[in-house]
């Protein structure tokens, strides 16, 4: 087992939840399929989603939710 | 009373703008900034400047407490709120006003009235003001629809009375369509919103966005001409022009005293815009709404009138009444606005935000470029993509074309990725240069033909 990391391609603010009042989009332990979201960043006023480049299990966010984040930042570990 | 100092409740170009105006009236400035604003062009140019809170607009420059708090500390006596953020929350307004502070716009129940779009259109047929037309309330039957769709004019719009976000909308463009489409839209109604009401409205085919601009001193009101802001996507306008050229000039004056009616019924104070559909078919307008601030095209109708709005509304709101007569204010040559965003058309419009290296703005006779950006900048992710705005003057619109297309070329913005050589091809397409376009030109024009078909095959 390798740990794969997702790295984000813009700045802006990091959410875990599709939306304030629902669970986040993955949980440790859950399987993850390629293409899957599994954050958003707002930037300049427009929700990106990220998505999952690989197949594998959840492991955690890296990132906390509404936190301020930077192009580069890893989002969240996927066991693969 | 005369204002003394000012403090600016925005950021980004319309803040340096704003703070222009007042230097320019021997105003003191306060510049209210997020964390991530420190180092905008406006906190440089401001007397001082003032920490509303974190980054995000919600915890800074949308949070009524934080900017209140600020207000008080640094003991303006004034507060323009430019567009978007608070400048239409009446309840802000009203705050702003009851610990004494002039707010920079109109009254909190003028911002409240305007704000309820119903109210406005309730607002605009009392004052003589058209609207689109419609049936009057639900139609009952098949026999109904056609007396309805006969006086309203086909084509016309075949609404469920309980939808709304466009779901179940048809379009019948003569009697046999409708009755064809009426017993349909009602079944489809009762399935989907447990109701089968229906009502009908002129559909407006090629719909072209044109927008008067009004000045008011809460006692008289003038206009200062139309704009047109058809180019749109996703309902953001990205180009705008002044004057609307395509209006005959008997219904130009009809618009723009229709708008001037209808603040005059609400004794509007300040700058204020009024934006209508243009219906080429019908060679009619129709009201849909009012803006109850400055927007981000005003400098179009400033190129062709040479009224600095800015000033106007501080002007008015140290109590100065209208300086200008209704026949003092002309409308001369024709002007364009480009706005330059942070995105990338080519990857679907993408944000782009980052450090601005590079920036050449474009000089000459007749052009203007309003920006909160300079060499070095850093543009952050937090708010609206806007860098600047590009607005050039001409004797004729053909003359404003081949200036702007010149700018353009000169304007040089990176490395980010921005919409100037998408402009620089709007500038050099037919349609524009010939001005046929309707508000879903340019999301057609965005749209490659066979988008897809090749990766398919």
């Amino acid at each position: 087992m390798a740990m794969h990391t997702i790295e984000l391609t813009l700045p802006g603010v990091f959410y875990q939840r599709p939306a304030p009042d629902q669970p986040p989009f993955k949980s440790p332990g859950d399987p993850v399929v390629a293409g899957e979201t599994i954050g958003l960043v707002e930037v300049m006023k427009s929700f990106l989603s990220i998505e999952a480049n690989c197949d594998g299990i959840f492991g955690r966010y890296l990132l906390a939710d509404q936190s301020d984040v930077d192009a580069g930042d890893a989002a969240c570990e996927i066991e693969v | 009373m005369t204002i003394r100092t000012l403090f600016v409740a925005n950021r980004g170009e319309i803040a340096v703008r704003i703070i222009r105006a007042a230097q320019e009236l021997g105003i003191r400035t306060v510049q209210a900034v997020s964390a991530a604003d420190q180092d905008m062009l406006a906190a440089r140019l401001a007397d001082e400047v003032i920490e509303l809170g974190p980054a995000p607009a919600r915890r800074s420059y949308l949070d009524t407490a934080a900017v209140l708090a600020a207000l008080r500390r640094c003991g303006a006596d004034a507060l323009h709120p430019g567009y978007g953020f608070l400048s239409e929350n009446a309840d802000f307004a009203e705050a702003v006003e009851a610990s004494g502070v002039v707010f920079v716009g109109p009254r909190p129940e003028t911002i409240r009235s305007m704000g309820d779009k119903a109210h406005a259109r309730a607002c605009a047929v009392a004052a003589g003001v058209p609207i689109v037309p419609g049936s009057q309330g639900r139609i009952e039957d098949v026999d109904a629809a056609l007396s309805e769709a006969s006086r309203i004019g086909y084509p016309v719009m075949i609404k469920a009375a309980a939808g709304g976000g466009g779901r179940g909308i048809r379009v019948a463009r003569d009697a046999d369509e409708l009755l064809k489409l009426v017993p349909q839209a009602a079944s489809e109604a009762l399935a989907g919103f447990g109701d089968g009401g229906l009502y009908l409205e002129a559909f407006i085919e090629d719909a072209r966005h044109i927008e008067v601009q009004v000045l008011g001193d809460g006692t008289s009101v003038v206009h200062l001409f139309e704009r047109e802001c058809s180019l749109q996507r996703r309902r953001q306008k990205v180009w705008e022009e002044a004057p609307a050229s395509l209006l005959p000039g008997d219904l130009r004056e009809e618009l723009c005293k229709s708008a001037v009616r209808l603040a005059q019924a609400v004794r509007y104070r300040g700058a204020g815009t009024l934006e209508y559909l243009y219906d080429r078919r019908r060679q009619a307008f129709y009201f849909i709404e009012m803006n109850t601030r400055i927007q981000v095209e005003h400098p179009v109708t400033e190129m062709v009138t040479g009224v600095d709005l800015i000033r106007e509304m501080l002007l008015i709101a140290g109590g100065v009444p209208l300086r200008h007569r209704q026949e003092d204010i002309h409308c001369r040559g024709h002007a364009i606005e480009v706005r330059i965003n942070a995105e990338d058309p080519a990857r679907g419009f993408l944000p782009s935000p980052g450090r601005i290296e590079e920036l050449a703005v474009p000089g000459g006779p007749g052009v203007r470029f309003d920006t909160g950006a300079y060499p070095g900048y850093q543009v952050p992710p937090y708010y609206d993509s806007l860098i600047g705005k590009l607005v050039v003057w001409g004797e004729d619109r053909p003359h404003a074309l081949g200036r702007l297309a010149r700018s353009l070329d000169e304007l040089r913005i990176g490395p980010l990725a921005t919409t100037i050589a998408m402009h620089s091809e709007l500038a050099l397409a037919d349609d524009v240069r010939s001005g046929e376009v309707s508000t879903s030109w340019l999301e057609r024009w965005l749209t490659p033909p066979s988008a897809g078909r090749s990766d398919a095959a």
